[in-house]
């Protein structure tokens, strides 16, 4: 920690400083390609794969034991709708997943028993979904809906409390790259697209402009009124704040990111597919790219959209002035330092209500 | 040690969380007591075992379906699966247009049909109506929880063991001809008992064909004739204070209906004929899926197609029949929208492993907060432990008052919340050690950086609550359970750091370990770069560059050599401020075009 703890000090200090902010070109660029790759990729391979809520089917879970023939499962399909294809495939150690077409109630039980009977267990071990074709489309203009709502009503509530709609807009902008790169990534892999996967994908949202929040305070305590002096540029100031919030970003993300990583791990290979693992896949991605986003896209684009206000071009000026001055300047005494008592102009701009 | 504000304040924060775990503690012990709650939550399908059934109701001609008209079909899906003998079904809306049917175990095919089965309004003319005596509630239920399948009753057989002639004597002259009530027909009627399994047919009644059936709630059993008039032909029915000739109320409530033309017609028809008759003949049914909601005597003939039912009615009860005529008047369908059946194995199986994520969650994130802050940590562990007590109790609570049920998204919301809690803490120990940084001594740190922090963890938990509460009112299927969890955490996140982190931390930078800033208290200054300069004072390292404690720091900067001033430049880009007001802030908002 010691060491951490120096790291934080000195990005806190400004003693060391990443400049993050000033490269934003470069930020743009990777985000640029990484927002093309994740539209194109997936195009490229076909679209998305997504789970049987959205094509509509039967589907049959059996926990075979310590030895899932998959064969096996196939033959018992056969048995009782000849000519269908199943799909099956072996999830965790020991459960045999079968998907099929839709099957009517009296086919369902009868491909329950065959099952039952083929890998001798319990019939009612057997679990069987049936899921119409309409019950995916449900779900996406749900999540369609929630997230036009959500985006609207969080934009609204920024631009209140931060006073600044090019705050809001930043944060915006940062959250839709996420989703695009989550998407992204879904379309490029091939991982399948089930409502459980949607729901962590909804939930991205909540996160990644959680922890843009964050940042922004920080950001707009150093461009406040009175904070924002001639030392720093207000690029230079939105990138101390960056800098001074790396270590709670880092901390953050990875405290945010054991738990998730965790169900991942527990629900991908002990459980195998559901729930558990389509929710923290979603997630996992999508905090590594949402703690990214707002250090490299939401905290540059927010300094880019206000360097072009007269009053921040103003006192930039006036700051790159002083710089050239300081640097040309054979000796300046520090003649004003009697004073102790200067007017603090108060500090960070007080949220008011 | 004197007792200070801050101190005070500490242990009043405490006690109030005491009294909220104490309180929450009560009402769930109350629950237990009373009302036959328990200790844990109820656990949903996904993670007990059972059946869920997704049904969109459809009306016939491609409709959606009115709220009122879900209201409708709830109730009707509910009565069909009470008189199937499931008990402990479960039957709820989802969004605004879903019907969710939870029911334990595996049901029968039967049942299942049945609940699928369009409901339709219909009138039929009444035959034969006898009050019922005995009551027995329908099927039994095995050992396993699975409802058994009645055996087909026997052919009903005379007493010289011919079968019972099935045909009527006399070809019936229309649907008010008591010549339908065959021998086998009676036999029937005289061994119906009602609410029992026997009206497979329920919802669907063949219309042209005779009907034995009760009302819902099994007072008064009937033989009715085929279908007379459909109920689609009802435009309105409302509930109005009933007046007498004179158009005086007499406290009492009616049911207006109001018939289309081709209804008006049917009606007058079939109420001329019924004036008059002889009991039960002069009584007409109306029959919504399968069962008679209503029976009442026609007491004059009705040719404007507005009949009025009375008869000692409530507001309330009014109300009730006259949505049951308004609403099923239209046949509404069910399309299966997905069916899920769970193995209790494969559900216990979820739940244990959802735990084990969680808790190896926990673990980790313990370790990870022990190794950044030290004994910092220690708060970070005890903090989350308060807040997964307080969940457990809520969710607990919620769950006895509420009827939810914790669902595997509803696990996973809870383990992803541990992060986002986490955070809270680590945003409000960063701001601490900015200000140790800053050079103030450990106890105003502390305060400082609490009214920093709360700030920026009020703004974040509420972007988070607010997606949570999106996601809640717009959920399909599972997003809602892992929403409330997930909102309801965010709520837990704020009263834990305000009434237990902030607390301990006040009364933690009180003792002597921490403010002599030992070197494992996570809030070394040594450690954290500000100088020391003996006990509780510090002096602003000179590079600091925070206009926050903001006369210190610009004196600091005003005080630096040159060279100290290059030097500082070089690495942070320039500095040595000079204090001129600054004319911008970013609370202009003016905007650019």
């Amino acid at each position: 920690m010691g060491t951490f703890a120096q790291f934080g000090n000195d990005l806190y200090t400004g003693k060391r400083s990443y400049n993050i902010v000033g490269r934003r070109k470069l930020w743009y660029i990777i985000a640029a390609i990484m927002i093309l790759v994740s539209i194109l990729g997936p195009i490229v391979r076909g679209g998305f794969t997504f789970g049987i809520e959205f094509s509509g089917g039967s589907e049959f879970q059996v926990v075979a034991g310590k030895d899932p023939d998959q064969q096996k499962a196939i033959e018992a399909v056969d048995s009782v709708v000849p000519g269908q294809t199943p799909r099956v495939m072996v999830v965790g150690s020991d459960t045999v997943r079968i998907q099929t077409e839709q099957l009517t109630d009296e086919e369902t039980g009868q491909v329950r028993k065959a099952l039952a009977e083929t890998y001798n267990v319990e019939e009612d071990t057997i679990t069987s979904s049936f899921i119409g074709a309409s019950w995916g489309q449900d779900i996406t203009r749900q999540a369609i809906l929630a997230l036009i709502v959500f985006i609207v009503f969080a934009a609204v509530v920024m631009a209140l409390y931060f006073r600044t709609w090019k705050m809001s807009l930043a944060a915006i902008i940062a959250l839709l790259h996420d989703l695009v790169i989550t998407a992204g990534v879904y379309g490029i892999t091939g991982f399948e697209i089930t409502p459980a996967a949607m729901i962590g994908f909804l939930t991205i949202l909540g996160y990644s402009l959680y922890d843009t929040v964050v940042v922004f305070d920080k950001i707009r305590e150093n461009t406040g009124r009175g904070e924002l002096n001639d030392a720093r540029t207000f690029g230079q100031s939105v990138n101390l704040a960056v800098n001074q919030t790396l270590v709670r970003s880092i901390n953050t993300s990875v405290v945010a990111l054991l738990p998730v990583a965790s169900i991942l791990f527990i629900g991908a290979f002990i459980l195998g597919a559901g729930t558990l693992r389509d929710i923290s896949l979603a997630l996992f991605i999508g905090i590594l790219v949402g703690t990214y986003s707002t250090i490299f896209i939401a905290a540059p684009t927010y300094a880019h959209l206000r360097e072009n206000e007269p009053e921040i071009v103003k006192h930039d000026n006036r700051v790159r002035a002083r710089e050239a001055a300081n640097a040309t300047e054979v000796e300046k005494s520090d003649a004003d330092a009697t004073s102790k008592k200067l007017a603090a102009g108060g500090s960070a701009a007080e949220i008011g209500s | 040690m004197a007792t200070t504000a801050p101190v005070k304040k500490a242990w009043r924060s405490l006690a109030w969380l005491l009294v909220i775990i104490v309180a929450l503690i009560g009402a769930n012990a109350f629950g237990v007591i009373k009302d036959g709650a328990t200790w844990t939550p109820q656990l949903a399908l996904d993670l007990e075992g059972g059946t869920q059934i997704v049904l969109a109701p459809t009306l016939e001609d491609g409709q959606s379906v009115s709220g009122e008209q879900l209201t409708q079909a709830v109730s009707i899906i509910r009565q069909r699966v009470d008189a199937s003998g499931v008990s402990e079904a479960e039957i709820t809306t989802q969004g605004n247009q879903n019907i969710v049917v939870s029911l334990p175990g595996t049901p029968d095919d039967a049942t299942l049909q049945r609940i699928q089965a369009s409901s339709q309004l219909q009138f039929r003319p009444v035959l034969l109506a006898s009050q019922t005596t005995s009551q027995t509630v329908g099927g039994e239920v095995n050992a396993d929880g699975t409802t058994a399948t009645p055996s087909a009753p026997a052919p009903a057989v005379d007493a010289n063991g011919q079968p019972l002639s099935d045909t009527p004597s006399s070809q019936p002259t229309g649907p008010g001809d008591v010549a339908w009530i065959t021998p086998a027909l009676q036999d029937k009627f005289d061994n119906y008992v009602c609410g029992s399994d026997q009206s497979a047919e329920a919802g669907n009644p063949a219309s042209k064909e005779p009907l034995v059936t009760c009302d819902p709630y099994g007072l008064e059993k009937y033989i009715l004739g085929p279908v007379e008039i459909a109920g689609s032909v009802i435009t309105d029915a409302t509930a109005q204070p009933e007046t007498s000739q004179s158009g005086v109320s007499t406290g009492a409530w009616a049911v207006q209906i109001i018939m289309n033309n081709e209804g008006t017609k049917q009606f007058s028809e079939v109420s001329k004929r019924l004036y008059g008759s002889a009991e039960p003949l002069n009584r007409f049914a109306f029959v919504l899926d399968g069962s008679v909601i209503s029976a009442p005597t026609m007491q004059a003939q009705i040719t404007d197609g507005r009949p009025s039912i009375t008869g000692g009615f409530t507001q309330e009860s009014a109300k009730g029949l006259a949505d049951q005529l308004k609403f099923g008047a239209l046949p509404i369908g069910f399309t299966v929208q997905s069916l899920d059946n769970i193995s209790a194995t494969l559900g216990t199986n979820q739940l244990q492993m959802g735990l084990i994520a969680g808790l190896i969650g926990l673990l980790l994130v313990v370790l990870y907060s022990l190794l950044q802050y030290r004994l910092l940590g220690l708060v970070t562990v005890a903090s989350l432990t308060i807040a997964a007590v307080l969940a457990y109790l809520l969710i607990t609570l919620l769950s006895w008052r509420e009827g939810y049920r914790l669902s595997l998204a509803g696990v996973t919301g809870l383990i992803v919340a541990i992060g986002i809690t986490a955070d809270s803490f680590i945003v409000y120990f960063e701001r601490i050690r900015d200000e140790l940084r800053d050079g103030r001594g450990i106890d105003s740190a502390v305060q400082s950086g609490w009214k920093r922090a709360i700030r920026t963890i009020l703004a974040s938990d509420g972007v988070n609550f607010m997606a949570a509460a999106i996601l809640f009112v717009l959920a399909v299927g599972n997003v809602r359970g892992f929403a409330l969890t997930l909102g309801l955490t965010t709520i837990i996140d704020i009263v834990v750091v305000a009434l237990f982190t902030h607390p301990i931390l006040t009364l933690l930078a009180r003792t002597k370990f921490y403010s002599e800033g030992h070197r494992f208290s996570g809030l070394d200054p040594r450690q954290l770069g500000a100088v020391y300069r003996g006990r509780a004072a510090f002096r602003t390292p000179t590079d600091s560059v925070k206009a926050k404690n903001a006369g210190a720091s610009r004196e600091a900067a005003k005080r630096q050599t040159i060279a100290e001033r290059k030097a500082a430049e070089l690495a942070a880009g320039g500095d040595g401020a000079k204090t001129t007001p600054a004319d911008t802030s970013s609370t202009n908002t003016r905007k650019e075009s």
